[in-house]
């Protein structure tokens, strides 16, 4: 699509926060002639980067994440940047300052988020690919409500220099595309110790010990959690059979600690929150709001530059990190961090993948959830146990569905697939089987 | 957790918030440290079990990362005041 043509069709849709007048593609390789939109947290050189947020507002990136000097050597058009929620926080991209990205299969309802607007722009045809971010499942939860592939690598597979930051422990860059072939493709572009992010990992650094055997575990318990939806149950129970057609042997396991994740997610993730966006402050860029004095200055720009939920997060994570509440809080959501890291270690000596549903339910209606923090975060079950691990996880989509009450709008939904530290290519198997591609 | 409490939370994280923000956010902070609070169930593990789990720290040579200036302008551009190559901010004595 011609740049004219993507804002016609992304009139209803608002994906997109910008599309690019004057792209060009710069290099020759394996993405050439490929379209990619890019998530509005990584900085394109010379472009306005907003993080979805008031603070960034008219923020120009001075230099190029690593990511987007690959996408230029390996020929990709980066065709604009898309709406995300505010630094990433949300699951619906309603906290963007800008307006919230709309379900390109149902306009009434949400993308998914954070990164919602690079899940819509791939569902609606309006490019080929496009990076997102993944903290809890920012990448791989709109993948799943717009029917499209979305990945979150290992963590430390990506660099995230030129990545605006928001829970550093967790962070990591990942694709979104209509295939997992096209998935894997921009995955090898973009991968790769980076000197700039001293987090990234070298090929060296998880050995492969385990070859793939067509195995895959299931955590039951976990998987009919209470809160996930009749929708999601069946559609799960389809994509288990479909695997077992395909020669894969199913295992029932039980994770005692899976359960934690949420908890644990929602304790370090703000509480790391709170300390990233302590360098927002009126004085070296972005918004300025002045105060009676100097000091005055910081509680006014903060107060008005950034929006209801990273008002919350913050505020959450300081309690978190105080004096008195520390070890009971972030002492413990470590600990536990732990031993859900060991327990999915331990399971990935036995099966290969360990399958669940992406999302609890099908997309909802826009402001449905927009009093509700505690439901919204809730959303996020499926997907945070990746981050608390690093472990690579995928989404796919697994077909359609209507809603809870009896809608016959047809929802895409998705499945996730989660793999050992450093196996992405497990992901890309068992993916390219299930959705029928060529190896 | 109260509206109190919230307020002097705000005022450390260096944020202005008003009376009623503080009082919404009291009560969703009830409901967001009771559920997170189960991970209080977890039972601890010793540490000497976890050992892969350990952090590094990654080292450089204290070398100079590019060309002497070549951010300069692009970098003071972005800032709210400027004079010269500095950054203005207000006076603080």
């Amino acid at each position: 699509m011609t740049p004219e043509e993507i804002k016609i069709k992304d009139k209803d849709i608002h994906a997109f926060l910008e599309v690019f007048d004057d792209a060009k593609s710069e290099g020759d390789g394996p993405l050439s002639g490929k379209t990619i939109a890019i998530k509005d947290n990584i900085m394109f050189a010379e472009h306005k980067v907003s993080a979805g947020s008031k603070i960034l507002e008219n923020f120009i990136a001075p230099y190029d994440a690593t990511v987007i000097r690959k996408l230029k050597e390996a020929g990709a058009l980066i065709v604009g940047r898309t709406n995300c929620d505010e630094f990433a926080m949300g699951s619906s991209t309603e906290n963007s300052a800008y307006g919230v990205t709309r379900n390109p299969y149902d306009l009434e309802r949400i993308a998914g988020g954070s990164s919602g607007g690079s899940a819509a722009v791939v569902a609606a045809g309006m490019v080929d690919m496009a990076l997102g971010s993944d903290t809890g499942g920012s990448i791989r939860q709109p993948a799943a409500l717009c029917g499209v592939v979305g990945l979150k690598p290992t963590y430390g597979r990506v660099s995230r220099s030129g990545l605006i930051a928001m829970s550093s422990s967790f962070d990591q860059i990942g694709p979104f595309a209509k295939t997992v072939s096209l998935v894997e493709t921009l995955y090898n572009v973009i991968k790769g110790q980076d000197p700039m992010d001293s987090t990234t990992i070298s090929d060296g650094t998880y050995p492969t010990i385990k070859k793939f055997s067509k195995t895959i575990g299931i955590p039951k318990n976990f998987v009919e959690s209470e809160g996930v939806s009749v929708e999601v149950r069946k559609n799960f129970a389809e994509a288990v059979e479909r695997f077992r057609l395909l020669g894969y042997e199913i295992k029932e396991i039980d994770l005692p600690n899976l359960k934690y994740s949420l908890p644990v997610y929602y304790i370090i993730m703000p509480a790391e929150v709170s300390s990233n966006l302590a360098r927002f402050d009126g004085v070296k860029y972005g918004m300025h709001k002045d105060g009676e004095n100097g000091i005055d200055d910081y509680f006014q720009t903060r107060g008005a530059g950034f929006g209801q939920e990273v008002r919350r997060r913050i505020i959450l994570g300081t309690y978190v990190l105080s004096t008195g509440y520390y070890d009971e809080y972030y002492g413990k959501a470590v600990e536990a961090r732990h031993l859900i890291t060991k327990e999915l270690r331990e399971l990935f000596e036995k099966v290969d993948i360990m399958l669940t549903p992406t999302t609890p339910s099908p997309a909802w209606k826009v402001g449905e959830k927009s009093n509700d923090p505690l439901g919204m975060y809730l959303e996020d079950i499926f997907t945070v146990h990746a981050n608390i691990s690093g472990c690579p996880a995928i989404s796919l989509p697994s077909g359609f569905v209507g809603d809870s009450s009896g809608n016959t709008t047809s929802l895409p939904l998705g499945i996730e697939l989660t793999a050992d530290l450093g196996r992405e290519d497990n992901l890309f198997v068992a993916g390219k089987d299930f959705l029928n591609e060529t190896h | 957790m109260d509206k109190e409490k919230v307020l002097e939370l705000a005022k450390l994280s260096r944020i202005s918030i008003s009376d009623e923000e503080a009082e919404s956010l009291s009560h969703e902070f009830e409901s967001i440290l009771n559920y997170v609070s189960e991970v209080k169930e977890v039972s601890n593990s010793p540490r000497k079990d976890l050992g892969e789990f350990e952090t590094r720290n990654v080292m450089r040579e204290d070398n100079a990362g590019h060309e002497s200036g070549i951010y300069t302008e692009k970098i003071l551009n972005e800032a709210p005041a400027r004079q010269d190559n500095f950054i203005k901010v207000k006076k603080i004595l």
